[in-house]
Formats: structure tokens, sequence, C-alpha cells
């Protein structure tokens, strides 16, 4: 069976200075999980660090994701790697998708990016546009040679105010928001700074019509691991020893345990099994940020394990 | 309001002669009765078969029935998941904001239903449905000596969800018995123009203005699944008007499967002694002996979508705006990818069977669903030695259910007659 963990890099091309495009695929060319925008995957790369990466293609091709990394000013982690090593035909683990950004119905959308925060935005107005809302997109940077897909939004002509801060200064939120009734949801990706702003400029609203996600540069959650760990089932007691090229439910099955599943993709919610020691990694689409800290469950169609040892009530 | 479907005024292309023609009518009652030999000639008849009685292509194979499935990009919903096509068809009633919907659209009404039918949200419930399933085999064998006989299908597998689901969603009490017909009549409509649906005609207007009245928020209940789809609407999440729609879709979606679900597993067991005898063993077995009865006897036996582009499938070609009928019944007991597939049998690793679909319209109730089936048959375990049929049963038929009208059991209960005292609901409760 073709491993559910991994994608393989297809493409990579620049996108602006300092953005690339990565294009990814299962190895084997299946089909991907589905996404909406707001969409993040967790992608895992050598350095055994996860990062979340928005998404940023097209949601019906099904066989193909896009994310854009942005190189970090300071240079070191993921961001560097991404730029300096990752190759076409290189893999990198994954996990997800997620989506705590998601569009919510509306007649009217403002959506307001700041830098490599257009990402998530991106397919929200190709959609939006799909689905005929009225809407509009500010969109800043430090310049334009850093602005990743301009040009792939030019299309939607004057509904994309593209506005670097070299040329026009810091991005005229007040007169942007002037026009946002109570039926305007506002979207929001960026720096903290920009999301400060945004939230002021906006506080006199009912909160749920601003809707926001902040772009995180930071290295999330404990390092995963490609070593081999030991998973042991407490109801039987039974233990097998679990490499990269065995899921957590197949290396169950094979130790006897009965484990309803169904998609096997982390989608579903079917194979749900609680922990009762070690840290899980999280693979799956379902849970919510608390509730994969709390670590007290996984869904071993896609999940894994943090620790040697994973003790799961099976 | 036109309720089905018609021929399409222009006569359809020559489908390719590829495509192996199969003169089978998958909505007669001769079928509905027994549709395993009208799915067996399917499966063997070709990946894709074309049926002229409809003019529809059909998939009866696991493999392209889940591809089709997964497809939403290039099979879509919103020209309707029935025979009649949304595209040049006026549809019964307006379409369902899940089921018969595509991305974009879809996906707030299903992030809202995903997560209030999740498998967290439910745990509220797990205890009470337990106890509640406990309280209503009680109210059956209390007493009654040592052999009961009892309808299984009005007994236990309407009863239960009928006593469970609706105080789940919130509904006031009276006017409950319009769910059923009003789900027959909404699962009859994704067939032909038959008589099951023209035996339903005449009450959709009462069924449908009923069913629309429980949506609304003052109708409800403030802490059951509709309250939480309107407090979704108060968060933006989903708008006011995409409320009581959804709410709508739990009360058609939510309540003829599952007791025809829960027939399927009584109907499992019943003839099949060493099941019995394994759930008694191991009953933390129940989640699975339920889901091993929807594969088994899928009581959603169809659905279909309709091609946007030509589609390549199965060695053919399903041209642009066609309708594609998917068996899920066929595939789930396709020898192509299960052993012995007409065996109930609890020794089975049922996973990846498609009786809930699968993908993106994958049944957002099949928790619920397997909730119930685990409350009832831990319940029915406690107490039963031995579940045989007391008499055939008898089918009831419909365009899109493997139904029961009735279900003749006799239960040999365990150990002396009377309630079992002091069995304390210990043990795991399924999951
Ligand atoms: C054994 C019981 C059940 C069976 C066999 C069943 C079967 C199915 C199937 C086959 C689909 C997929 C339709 C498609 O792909 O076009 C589906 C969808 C759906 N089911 Fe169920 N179902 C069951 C119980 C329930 C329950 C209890 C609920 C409500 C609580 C429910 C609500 C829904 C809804 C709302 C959809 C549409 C989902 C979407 O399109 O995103 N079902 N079900
Ligand atoms: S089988 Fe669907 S989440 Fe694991």
């Amino acid at each position: 069976m073709e491993s559910v963990d991994r994608l393989v890099v297809q493409e990579k091309t620049g996108a602006a200075e300092g953005v690339v495009a990565l294009t990814l695929a299962r190895p084997g060319g299946g089909r991907l999980p589905d996404w909406a925008p707001g969409a993040h995957v967790d992608l895992t790369l050598a350095s055994g660090a996860t990062r979340q990466y928005s998404l940023c293609g097209d949601r019906w091709d099904a066989h193909r994701y896009r994310v854009a990394v942005l190189r970090e000013l300071d240079g070191r982690g993921g961001s560097a790697f991404v730029h300096d090593e990752l190759a076409v035909g290189d893999t990198v683990g994954f996990g997800g998708p997620r989506n705590h950004f998601a569009l919510v119905p509306s007649t009217r959308y403002l959506f307001v990016a700041g830098g490599i925060g257009i990402t998530p935005l991106l397919p929200m107005v190709h959609q939006a546009d799909l689905v005929g809302a009225d809407w509009a997109l500010l969109y800043g940077g430090r310049s334009r040679a850093t602005m990743a897909f301009a040009d792939e939004l030019a299309r939607h002509g004057d509904r994309v105010t593209v506005h670097p801060q070299d040329e026009g200064g810091l991005l005229p939120l007040a007169s942007f928001l002037a026009g946002a009734g109570d039926d305007t949801v506002v979207y929001c990706c960026g720096p903290a700074p920009l999301l400060a702003a945004i939230e002021d400029a906006t506080a006199h609203r009912p909160p749920h019509l601003l809707r926001t996600e902040r772009f995180v540069a930071a290295e999330l959650g404990a390092p995963v691991r490609d070593e081999p760990f030991v998973l042991e089932l407490a109801r039987t007691g039974a233990t097998v020893t679990v490499g990269p090229e065995l899921s957590v439910l197949e290396a169950a099955r094979r130790a006897g345990a009965t484990a309803l599943s169904s998609c096997e993709q982390g989608t579903c919610g079917t194979c749900e099994t609680p922990v009762l020691a070690g840290v899980p990694d999280h693979r799956d689409s379902i849970l919510a940020d608390h509730e994969r800290a709390a670590g007290d469950c996984l869904f071993p169609c896609v999940s894994r394990s943090c620790t040697d040892r994973l003790v799961l009530d099976l | 309001m036109t309720a089905t479907t018609t021929p399409p005024a222009t006569p359809p292309a020559t489908p390719p002669a590829t495509v192996p023609a199969l003169d089978v009518d998958p909505f007669s009652h001769e079928t509905l009765e027994d549709p395993l030999p009208m799915q067996e000639a399917l499966r063997e008849a070709g990946p894709v078969v074309h049926l002229p009685r409809y003019d529809l292509f059909a998939v009866a194979r696991y493999a392209e029935v889940r591809a089709a499935l997964v497809d939403w990009q290039r099979f879509p919903s919103s020209a309707g998941v029935g025979m009649s096509n949304f595209r040049h068809e006026e549809p019964w009633r307006p379409p369902s904001l899940l089921l018969e919907a595509d991305p974009p659209h879809h996906d707030a009404p299903r992030a809202v239903l995903s997560a209030i039918l999740g498998p967290r949200a439910l745990r509220r419930l797990t205890d009470r449905w337990f106890a509640d399933a406990e309280d209503l085999v009680a109210g059956l064998l209390d007493g009654a000596g040592a052999t009961v006989e009892l309808d299984g299908m009005t007994a236990l597998a309407e009863a239960f969800p009928l006593r469970v689901f609706p105080d789940a969603v919130g509904l006031p009490p009276e006017g409950r018995e319009h769910l059923l017909p009003y789900g027959d009549h909404a699962f009859n409509a994704f067939g032909p123009s038959n008589d099951l649906v023209a035996k339903g005609a005449p009450r959709v207007g009462e069924l449908s203005a009923w069913v629309a009245s429980q949506c609304a928020r003052e109708v409800l209940t403030d802490d059951g699944f509709g309250a939480a789809i309107w407090a979704a609407s108060d968060r933006g999440d989903i708008t006011p008007a995409q409320a009581p729609l959804i709410v709508r879709s739990l009360l058609t979606a939510g309540v003829d499967t599952t007791v025809h679900g829960l027939g399927a597993v009584l109907h499992g067991l019943a003839t099949h002694p060493e099941a019995w005898a394994t759930l008694r063993a191991r009953p933390e077995r129940a989640r699975v002996a339920f889901d091993e009865a929807v594969r088994w006897q899928s009581p959603v036996q169809t659905f279909f979508r309709t091609a946007d582009v030509d589609v390549p499938i199965g060695g053919t070609v399903v041209p642009a705006d066609r309708k594609i009928l998917m068996f899920l019944g066929a595939a789930n007991r396709d020898p192509r990818h299960w052993a012995d597939p007409d065996r109930f049998d609890l020794d089975r690793d049922p996973s990846g069977h498609v009786g809930y679909g699968m993908g993106l319209h994958q049944c957002v109730g099949q928790h619920v669903a397997r909730l119930e089936g685990a409350a009832l048959l831990t319940a029915l375990a406690r107490r039963v030695e031995r579940l045989e049929p007391a008499a055939a049963p008898v089918r009831h038929h419909n365009n899109t259910m493997r139904a029961f009208a009735s279900l003749p059991l006799r239960l040999h209960l365990d150990g002396v007659t009377g309630p079992s005292p002091g069995r304390g609901r210990g043990g795991r409760r399924g999951r």
C-alpha cells in the first residue's frame, strides 16, 4: 500500500524574491486528501521539525498540492532547507490537511494579506470569485519583487490592490475597511503587527466578522521520528515494532487487534483510539490544536509516535 | 412540485460500444425483494454497465464504486444523487445543502455537522444512550419468561432510534410519527417515478411542511444537535438561512437509515448463531458487528452522481451530463475485494466498506449510527443468550434502502427469568 505520510516534490519554482513554490504529490500518484481554502498541511523536513504551510493550489486538482515557502530572515531551519537543499524528487513527511481558517459563507468579503500571508487567501479569493461574491483584496509586502502570486491575481483587475511598502507605505486599512457592513466578513493573514492593526481597525464590529490567521514562523511540536518505535496493545499486552513502512493501524492489526477504520487518510474519524502512554505524532485532519496537545487519542490510520513506545487502548 | 424523472427530451448519444448493456430494473419489486442476483449480474457484466431501461450508466464493483464516490471533482452531487438530473429537472424539494451540494457550497455545512456529530462531541451522549438501550430492552424482557417473541423492527430497530435520536436533535414530542414516512419517501424519490414514489406523493406536502416546521430555532430544545446548528449560524460559520436546511438533513438522513441498519444487524445475528456467540463473548465487538451488517445488508443500496465532463472509468467513458448509478450494496459484496462476501461474519474486518459512502460526502452521521448500534447490541447481549428468527422476515421495498417491514425474532433469555440484578454497567462502551 502506498505510504500515506510522505509526499514527493514534483516541482520547485521561484514565486518571488525569497519565496519558492513547491508542487507536492503522492509518490504513487494517487489522490490526495480533500481540502478547502484556509487549510494547511504539516510538512516534516529533513531536520525532523514540522512546519505548517497553507495550501495555495487548486482543490479541483486532486493529485497535487501547492505550498509557498518564504526564506526567513535569520536564514536558519526549515525554510533555508527548503530553499537551498530540497530538490525535485525528494520526499517530505506529511500530515493533514487541517483547517482553522475556513471561508465561511457570505455575500461580501474583504481580504487583507501581508507578505507570505497571501498563501491561504489565494484560494479564498478564487473561490469568492467562483461563487459570485462581492470581494476585494488588499495585498501588502516589503517590495513588489517579494510579493508572490501578484501575477495570478492580476486577472481579477481592480478587485485586487497590490500595495508594496517601499512604494506606498503602510497598508491603508482604514479606507479599505471603511465600506464593510454587517454582511462583510474580513479575512486577514500576515505577520503579528498586521493582525494587531486589523483587530484595532475592526474592534467596533461583531467579532465573528473578522477571521485571522497568523503566519507562524516558529517550528511546532515535538520533533518527528523516522526511526521505528514500539507499539503496545494494552488489552492483550502484545507489542510490535512499527517501522516507517507500516501505519500504526496496520501494525496493530498484525499484532491481533480489531480496529475499525474507513477512510484511512485521517479524515472520517472512525479509527479514533485512546492513547495510554507515549506522545502521539498527529497527522490527521480532525483534531483541533488543544485536542492534539492533550495527547490522549490518535487516529492510527495516519498518526504515529514521537516516543520510543506508544501504548494504545486496543 | 415535480417529484421525479422523465426521460431526457433529446435522444442521448449511444453509449460507447465497449460498455456492456444489461436489461435489469434495479427498482422493480422483484429486484427490491432480493437484489443480490441482479448485483452479481452487474458486477460480472463489466466494470461499467449500461442500463438501457433507464439509459443509465452503472458501477457495481468495489474499485469503480469507490473511485466514483471519492471523485467529487468529476462526479459532482449538485445535479442530484438520485435518478433525476437537477440540471434539467426541478427537484421535488429544495436540494440538501450537504448531500446535493458540491464544494465550495458544501464546505461550511459539512464542517459544522462534522463537529456536531463527531465522536468527541457524541461522548456526552454515550452513557445516556447505553442506559436508554438497557431500559428499552428491560421493558421488553423483564418478567416476560424464558423466551420472548417480538418484531425486531417495531420493538427494537424502530423503537431505539425513535427513542434517542429525535431527543438528541431536540425535537418536540409531538408529530414524531412523521419522521419514518418522510424518510421513506425521500429515499424513494432518489429512484425513478415508479409506484413507490406515487404511493408517497399524496402525503409529501403534509410531511414536508411538518419537517420544515421542526427545523426552526424556536421549535428545537436548546441542548440538541439542532440548537448546535443554530449556534453555528450565530458564530457566522453558516448563514441563518442555511441552518434550517441543515437540521432537515438530520431528519431526512438520520432515522430510516439507522432503523434499517439495526434491522440488518439483528437479522444477521439471528440467522448466524455463531456471530451471536461471538458478540456475547466479546461485547466490545458490537461496533464492528454493526459495521459488518452495514456492509452485508447495505441499508443504503445506491446513490447516483452526474458526470461533469467525459469521465474515463473502468475502461470506458461516461459522457458529460450523464447519470451514473453507484451500487454500494453490490460493491460491499464484490468478491474481487471481499473474501466470502455473502457471509455475515463477526471475525471479518469490514473496514473500508462503502455502506456509508466514501470521500467528501461520506456519511456525516456514521458515528451516531455506530453509537446507536453499539448501545442496542450491548444491551441485548447482556440479557439474551440466544436469538433466532421466529418466522421469515418481510422485506419493505424502497427505491434506495434495503429494508425490512417486519423481523419476527425469538429471544432466549439468560439464566432464570426476570431482570438480571446487580449487573453493573461496567466494561468498555465501544467508542
Ligand atoms: C446505518 C446508518 C446510515 C447509513 C447506512 C448511511 C448512509 C449514508 C451514505 C451512503 C451517505 C453518502 C451519500 C453520498 O455519497 O451521496 C450518507 C450521507 C449522509 N448521511 Fe448517512 N447513513 C446512516 C446514518 C446517518 C445518520 C444517523 C445521520 C444523521 C445523524 C446521517 C446523515 C447523513 C448526512 C447529513 C449525509 C450527507 C453528507 C454529505 O453529503 O456531506 N446518516 N449516509
Ligand atoms: S480511518 Fe478515517 S480517520 Fe482513520
